[in-house]
């Protein structure tokens, strides 16, 4: 009696755990995602991570659209917009969309959300997403007017993908804090259950407008967790928890594909490496204030071989301070080839030809850095080499403490050159060469509504960056994913996983 | 009685504050917290903007007092990362950390304290080998391996337990035991050496020749007065599963305290670090306080002194 009552408890207790055991996959028509770090807020105004552009995709539509295929800018929540001048923007809106509590959308959402998000007093980030504009105005119940503070050529590109679009009423009732808890969007999926920092639910929305060009959403339902750990999201997809992951590392990554149990694919992402040289002297009188020097680094890096044993994918060297896809980027600008006899020549000819020794500073992938230390020290550079968290390395390079360091930029997946080498050699805190023609230049292009205009004066700073090694750019990265032979998905290159494009096999 | 209590009040508020104090200026010092905050994306005017919504541009001593003005009056701000009030989020987390905690030393007593016992009775036997062994490979090993290894065991192998995460029961056996046998080696060898030396007094050889059962002999007069200093270290070992179980939280994706502590030192959320701290500071407190009491019980002669 006694054993029967104790194997009963168990079978139930374990009955009980096992019923609490995450099913993954096609049988219940559920994705499981696992991403990696904490999100702060669903609210797309109030988080920086990929992760939550991810989410945004998901729950919220823009204005227009950018195709990741083509880069065209296709209709959303706008049926058209024109260019009435080089600062004004109208939009006709499409009538017949509800969000996702049933409130429809129209002229008053466009106006309220821009003026919620550009009000600098609250706070939404990043600044440079929401700060281009002036004013909003109603022209009718579908149609308004955006009004930019000065000419702003990357204003589609903004309106196609970080700028979406919130209903009104319900926002301005919850705010930030309500929409972090229960989000509300036109987009192809509601949210049904925010667990914050933890798990995020997700349903189709079946409401969803029938001419999006996102498409109408195929799984149904979908399911967000945070697993920090990168080899316990690797058990999870193994042992059948996780249907998806992303970020997994290239040694991980062969050998889940030589298993052959799931599906491996790779893509670029529009960050790029960099080398950036104390050219103008700021941080002191050192060997990077000589461009031979920095042509000597240059060819003394062995970039395909880093990219062909490290960093591998879909990654390429980059010859130009941008990523290939970004309107603007040219790759025709003087390029270094790996040529170690011509760093030392060059070396020589600076007054080194015993080498120097320089500090160097890192903040992420260590083993890049170390292959770039090994090929310094060939051609006779020592380094005291400094590996540093983000923040402490961002807080030194912009103090000018460190005359060369290696870093690597994402462009918030904002395909024009502004996004990038504005950032980096406008004269800001980063930029260690100030040089008055590539600022010149960049202010031009990055002015200038007119296409040809913008790409000839990009080319102009490109050009000239390369020319002198104000930064050196080394390669791509790229990103790669892991997921259930049952999911058909397809990366895009702005490393935006679109899980309404994703489908059962 | 009170005077103690007062006593170690008053020296439990002076910790807490140091504590606070010190951990405040070295996240400070470490880096921008404006910086961390607006991630890696972030544009100056980005960063400024941050800077002064939160007042990082004021002096360290001022920020500092006004944290601890709020503390003190039981408000501990609002996360700068997640814009919530630290003290929900604390008390969100914590009882996934407290319920690991308490499991964990749970197992690590039920482990450690019969094998101690067992390897007392019969030092420099197989048993008392054993214990050794496990207790050695306790320490040598490290946590986060040996939770990989049960995962890749149990969980992708076997498929007995589920990887990660806190839904169920289940979820917390292999974080229990990993957590629980990191603390089980020193109960276990405490236990040992208490017993061993109890085990030879004269009061026991009393015990015995009285005729009392073995039990009795053990748990009754030996085990009583062996396990005092095991109380203490269960005591301190329970307090650093609370705030030390980061890597277990970590690798099980269990979103504990711990977790939110380390997390919140990578982006420079000061006030749910400084949070988290007060929090994990009373507890030692409190656990180390009720420790003694504990003793106090188990020996009068503790009381006296």
């Amino acid at each position: 009696m006694k054993r029967q009552f104790l194997l009963t408890i168990t079978s139930m207790a374990l009955a009980a755990g096992i019923s609490g055991v995450a099913h993954a996959g096609k049988s219940d028509d559920t994705l499981n995602v696992a991403i990696d770090r904490e999100l702060e807020s669903v609210d797309n105004y109030y988080n920086t991570a990929r992760e939550g552009i991810v989410i945004s995709r998901m729950v919220w539509d823009a204005l227009l659209y950018r195709d990741p295929a083509t880069n065209e800018y296709l209709p959303n929540l706008a049926t058209s917009y024109k260019w009435v001048d080089s600062t004004t923007l109208e939009f006709d809106l499409r009538q017949g969309v509800t969000f996702h509590n049933g409130e429809k959308f129209d002229a008053d959402d466009v106006v309220y959300t821009l003026d919620y998000v550009s009000d600098p007093n609250n706070g939404a980030k990043p600044a440079r997403n929401v700060n281009w504009w002036e004013s909003t105005e109603k022209l009718g119940d579908y149609k308004v007017r955006l009004n930019l503070k000065k000419e702003f050529p990357a204003a589609l590109e903004f309106l196609s993908g970080p700028i979406v679009m919130y209903p009104n009423e319900y926002y301005a009732e919850v705010g930030p804090e309500g929409m972090a808890l229960k989000p509300v969007g036109t987009g192809p999926y509601a949210v049904t259950s925010v667990e914050p920092g933890k798990r995020y639910k997700f349903k189709r929305y079946d409401g969803y407008h029938s001419s999006s060009p996102k498409g109408q959403a195929s799984i149904g339902n979908v399911v967000i967790r945070t697993i920090a750990e990168s080899n316990t999201q690797l058990a999870e997809l193994f042992s059948g928890g996780i249907d998806w992951i992303w970020k997994v590392k290239p040694d991980q990554a062969e050998r889940i594909e030589a298993q052959g149990q799931f599906t491996v694919k790779n893509s670029s992402t529009m960050r790029i490496g960099y080398l950036n040289f104390d050219a103008m002297g700021r941080h002191s009188k050192n060997p990077m204030n000589d461009v031979r020097v920095r042509r000597a680094i240059a060819h003394a890096i062995d970039r395909e071989g880093i990219v062909n044993a490290l960093v591998k994918g879909e990654s390429m060297v980059v010859h130009s301070l941008c990523f290939p896809s970004q309107f603007g980027c040219t790759q025709d600008v003087p390029k270094y080839d790996y040529n170690p006899e011509k760093a030392k020549q060059l070396l020589a000819e600076a007054g080194y030809a015993d080498g120097f020794e320089i500090p160097f500073l890192a903040y992420r992938n260590r083993d890049y850095a170390e292959a770039m230390i090994n090929n310094l020290n060939a051609v006779g550079i020592k380094t005291n080499f400094e590996y540093l968290k983000y923040a402490a390395f961002r807080d030194k390079v912009q103090d000018g403490g460190s005359p060369f360091n290696f870093g690597t930029w994402g462009s918030y997946s904002i395909n024009d050159v502004s996004a990038i080498t504005s950032h980096f050699q406008s004269g800001g805190k980063d930029d260690y060469s100030k040089d008055a023609e590539v600022i010149k230049q960049l202010g031009i292009g990055d002015s200038s509504v007119d296409p040809t205009v913008r790409k000839d004066a990009y080319k102009a700073a490109l050009s000239r960056i390369s020319g002198e090694v104000f930064m050196f750019p080394l390669w791509s990265y790229n990103t790669w994913y892991a997921f259930s032979k049952e999911v058909d998905f397809n990366p895009t290159p702005d490393e935006i996983p679109r899980f309404f494009t994703a489908k059962w096999l | 009685m009170i005077y103690y209590t007062i006593k170690r009040l008053g020296l439990a508020l002076l910790v807490a504050l140091t504590v606070s104090f010190i951990s405040f200026g070295l996240l400070y010092l470490s880096s921008d917290p404006a910086i961390a905050m607006a991630g890696e994306t972030a544009s100056d005017a980005d960063i400024e903007a941050i800077r002064k919504l939160y007042g990082f541009d004021r002096p360290i001593l001022v920020q500092y007092f006004d944290w601890l003005q709020r503390a003190m009056g039981g408000d501990l701000g609002k996360s700068y990362y997640f814009r919530t009030d630290v003290s929900a989020l604390i008390g969100e987390r914590l009882p996934t950390t407290m319920t690991l905690g308490v499991c964990a030393i749970t197992f690590a007593i039920v482990l450690s304290v019969p094998l101690g016992v067992a390897a007392a009775i019969r030092p420099n036997s197989l048993v008392d080998r054993v214990a050794l062994f496990l207790s050695v490979m306790g320490q040598a090993l490290p946590s986060f391996w040996f939770a990989l290894m049960l995962i890749v065991f149990l969980s992708v192998n076997l498929r007995l337990l589920p990887t990660s995460g806190s839904d169920t029961w289940l979820h917390f056996v292999m974080p229990t035991v990993v957590l629980g046998y990191y603390a089980a080696p020193a109960i276990m060898r405490l236990t040992r050496t208490g017993m061993l030396e109890v085990l030879s007094t004269d009061y026991i050889r009393t015990a015995r020749a009285k005729g009392l059962r073995p039990w009795v002999v053990l748990f009754k007069h030996a085990l009583r007065n062996a396990i005092i200093p095991v109380v203490s270290l269960a005591a301190v070992q329970f307090g650093f599963m609370l705030g030390g179980s980061i890597v277990v939280e970590t690798i099980f994706a269990l979103h504990g305290a711990g977790f939110l502590a380390w997390e919140s030192i990578t982006r420079n959320d000061l006030p749910t670090v400084q949070g988290l701290i007060l929090v994990f500071s009373l507890f030692y407190i409190v656990l180390t306080f009720f420790a003694d009491l504990l003793n106090a019980w188990l020996d009068p002669r503790i009381r006296i002194n």
